[in-house]
């Protein structure tokens, strides 16, 4: 479904991204792991369309998106859930979620998704009224997936998701995650905690200082040295 | 002593006043919220939408609600054409440079009416009816302006609140590239704010044009005041513009008649200085 | 060294300028060469906060303010204006402090900060034409005549050479406030502040005091210069020394020529002020506002295509000929 081939990305004169290919088959949910710094939300972005590459393709169902701008990579169907959640803090989650809609498409079936959208998180019914900003962490998480829902997409991004979240909330949202796969999205989550998204997951890579140093399946990589490291913090 | 019936009347023509000005400082905060970039030249683009007023009713006999439809039309023209020529090439650049950009679009314009109208003020001449409330005299023309200010200020709102476009106005001005991620071209949005911050100036152009005389250097008369009240309120914050408008209308009117009308605005400065100290993030200021 | 010998042959050239043959069009050239000097030292002061992001758009408040208080004091109470410049010094820091304090203190920045000066040189030069009954409004005011046709009491001469002096070491005056300031303490405190308020302040800066200070200097540095211009044309009017028009004229010297340099408000000011002249000239009087219609066309066409100033584009142009380095930055 989504295929990266020798993508090579930045900032200005830093290169974040070197060569880097992954594929994400449709229906699987894929990660990319490791640790701070290693490009992993570059990534995402190169994805999503914040970032151009500066060289290497960028294909989604066949068509190549590389140096699409990001409003128009929403059209073909990637929703980004970007790090930080990034929603809007003084509209509320009923005006947030419609911002998710935008899309013609999507405006024209928003009942229908919204329904979806809040018996997934019904929490996001209850505050529907309410300012995003006041929201608790892992209700603002819930919000900027369901804000990502809202606009039907078949590939979902997700940036550093457990970030900021109190560890009890960290598995609450997984298993809403895993819900949301379920339901027949594709997902590539980006994660520092290794060890819950590779529960999660078919399969990950591993980024580090800009380059694919290992793939696999989950289970697979679950047994690495470096999973162990992370978790015991060596 | 000022006769308590003439307080009255300068305090209900200032609220009046304040209904036009609050077109212009939240038209004007509508693009700084959106943009991040002060229009400048914001109240002589009004003044141009005024100039196209006066020449259709007195030079072609239009009638002045037609008239004042094409000042709003003009606006919005005037609106997208400063986005696509002038600020999309700044965007990025430094708020200095903007600030120059948009004064440039200032000298352009003050002058460029200079030459081709003079200085010569110019007035729509309409024979409107003064009409005695409770023993004050009150103008048509001011009454009329208010009501279609406020009902325009309200359709604001509900454009603002309950349409996708509007909606999505509030939100690049809370954080532009998620709203990118939501699908809207940032670009789209930009011409469609400044489409309605046009608009706005016109509509202020055409209720102005009923009460004052246009000439080139309007934006130096009224321009400050939208400035001040900006500032007032609270730099892109709306509801902050609005209280504003009414507080700088109130004491410019007032202070108009118990004094003078430079008193007015000496006390609107030494208001304003004075809130600078006490509530520096304008009237409505959050604490945070 | 080269740079230092060419320094002081241009400054030996302007010194004997007033002496060179010119034709018969000395007094016009003195008159404009003049102006440069006194706007370009407006502009140096004016970039000694507009370098460290302290961008200001109402210095045309301290204009005003400098030389409306030394005409209104001579013209009324006869008070030489060697008296009535620190008086206009001292209104004109108190208005720069009072302005710049809660700015300071409140973290007002960016945007804010310059709309907030915008409207307090536009409120000046509201009130100066409210006040018309004793500051003539908008028709300004002229400076009375002093008794002689050249009288250092009332700092006025017929004779332009005095002021092409005058104004030469004011000039150079400003360049040196601006060397000592570009070597001092303050300026790297200044940047730092610009850098990162906060984190400025957590090794001990004292924020608001540095910015105050240059606040106040640049303040009453411009004051000066209002002062200067009023003694030598005699003739005071707010549109001139107030408000939006000559704040932003400032403003775009100095970005013109370039706003981190020694020279470059000098440079920049050298350029709009011959560009006006010559736009004046060509119009004249046949077609009134043509010459700022053309004035305003060009400020906007430079900023948008050649937005880092004369001085920054001929740099990245420079750079783009020579071929790439590395160009790996740490």
């Amino acid at each position: 479904m989504l295929e990266l081939r020798g993508v090579t990305a930045g900032y200005g004169q830093f290169t974040a991204l070197w060569d880097v290919s992954l594929r994400v088959e449709a229906g699987e949910a894929v990660a990319v792991v490791g640790p701070n710094g290693a490009g992993k939300t570059t990534l995402l972005r190169v994805v999503s369309g914040l970032i151009p590459p500066r060289s290497g393709d960028l294909v989604f169902e066949g068509r190549s998106l590389a140096g699409r701008r990001a409003h128009e990579v929403v059209a073909h169907g990637i929703a980004h859930v970007p790090e930080g959640r990034r929603l809007f803090p003084q509209l509320t989650v009923a005006d947030n979620l419609r911002m998710g809609a935008f899309l013609p498409p999507a405006r024209r079936a928003f009942q229908e998704t919204l329904e979806r959208v809040f018996q997934l998180f019904p929490v996001l019914a209850e505050r529907r009224r309410q300012r995003a900003g006041s929201l608790s962490g892992g209700e603002q998480q819930m919000l900027a997936i369901g804000r990502a829902l809202m606009s039907r997409p078949r590939l979902i991004l997700l940036d550093e998701p457990s970030m900021g979240l109190a560890p009890v909330m960290v598995l609450r949202l997984f298993d809403l995650i895993r819900r949301v796969r379920e339901e027949g999205y594709t997902i590539l989550v980006v994660e520092q905690n290794v060890r819950q998204v590779l529960k999660l997951v078919d399969r990950a890579y591993l980024l580090e200082v800009g380059r694919i140093r290992m793939e696999g399946r989950a289970e697979a990589l679950a047994e690495q040295d470096f999973v162990r490291k992370a978790y015991v913090g060596l | 002593m000022i006769e308590p019936i003439f307080l009255a009347e300068a305090a209900v023509n200032g609220l009046l006043l304040g209904g036009v000005l609050a077109l212009l400082a939240l038209g004007l905060n509508l693009i700084f919220g959106v943009l991040d970039i002060v229009w400048v030249a914001y109240v002589d683009l009004v003044m141009l939408c005024m100039y196209l007023v006066y020449f259709l009713v007195m030079l072609y006999g239009w009638p002045v609600w037609l008239a004042g439809l094409a000042g709003v039309a003009l606006g919005v023209a005037l609106g997208v054409a400063v986005h696509l020529l002038i600020i999309t090439p700044i965007l990025s650049s430094p708020p200095i440079n903007q600030f120059l950009a948009t004064g440039g679009l200032l000298f352009f314009v003050q002058s460029f009416a200079t030459f081709l109208w003079t200085t010569d003020h110019r007035s729509v001449r309409l024979a409107l009816p003064i009409i005695e409330v409770g023993g004050m005299f009150l103008s048509f023309a001011r009454l009329a302006a208010f009501t279609l200010s406020i009902l325009a200020l309200l359709g604001l709102y509900l454009f603002l609140t309950r349409t996708y476009i509007g909606t999505a106005i509030r939100a690049v001005s809370q954080d532009r590239e998620a709203m990118a991620l939501m699908g809207a071209s940032p670009q789209r949005v930009y011409v469609v704010t400044s489409a309605v911050g046009g608009a706005m100036a016109g509509l202020a152009a055409a209720l102005l044009s009923i009460q004052y005389s246009v000439h080139p250097h309007f934006g130096a008369a009224f321009g400050p005041i939208t400035f001040m009240i900006c500032v007032l309120g609270g730099l892109g914050n709306m509801v902050g513009a609005f209280v504003a408008s009414f507080v700088m209308s109130e004491i410019i009117s007032v202070g108009g008649v118990v004094w003078s009308t430079e008193m007015g605005y000496v006390i609107a400065f030494a208001l304003f200085i004075v809130m600078m100290f006490v509530r520096p993030g304008g009237i409505l200021a959050r604490r945070d | 060294m080269a740079p230092r010998v060419v320094a002081l042959a241009v400054l030996a050239l302007l010194v004997a300028g007033p002496f060179l043959p010119m034709g018969g069009l000395r007094p016009y050239v003195l008159h404009v060469v003049i102006q440069i000097y006194i706007w370009a030292f407006i502009g140096g002061a004016w970039s000694l906060m507009g370098r460290f992001g302290l961008v200001s758009l109402g210095h045309g408040a301290f204009l005003g303010l400098g030389a409306y208080t030394t005409t209104l004091l001579w013209n009324f109470y006869g008070l030489t204006p060697w008296l009535g410049t620190p008086a206009a010094a001292a209104l004109t820091a108190l208005l720069a402090l009072v302005v710049a304090y809660p700015c300071s203190r409140f973290r007002i920045l960016g945007h804010y900060f310059a709309l907030v000066t915008l409207a307090v040189g536009e409120v000046v030069r509201l009130l100066i034409v409210a006040e018309r009954d004793w500051t003539g409004g908008s028709l300004g005011l002229t400076l009375r005549p002093a008794a002689s046709d050249a009288s250092l009491l009332a700092a006025q001469y017929a004779d332009k050479r005095v002021f092409y002096y005058a104004a030469l070491l004011v000039w150079l005056g400003g360049l040196w406030v601006w060397r000592r300031l570009d070597r001092s303490m303050t300026r790297s405190a200044m940047e730092a502040i610009g850098e990162d308020e906060v984190a400025a302040a957590s090794v001990g800066i004292h924020v608001t005091r540095f910015k105050l200070a240059v606040t106040v200097l640049s303040a009453v540095l411009t004051a000066l210069g209002g002062v200067l211009y009023a003694q030598y044309i005699t003739y005071v009017n707010p549109e001139t020394l107030s408000g939006i028009g000559v704040s932003l004229r400032i403003v775009f010297a100095v970005v013109l020529g370039g706003m981190y340099s020694l020279l470059g408000p000098t440079v920049g000011t050298a350029l709009t002020v011959s560009l006006s002249e010559y736009l004046r000239v060509v119009f004249g009087v046949k077609f009134i506002g043509m010459a700022e219609t053309i004035y305003g066309l060009l400020l906007m066409l430079f900023i948008i295509f050649l937005p880092s100033g004369i001085y920054g584009s001929l740099h990245d142009l420079l750079r783009r000929r020579r071929p790439a380095g590395a160009g790996a930055r740490a």
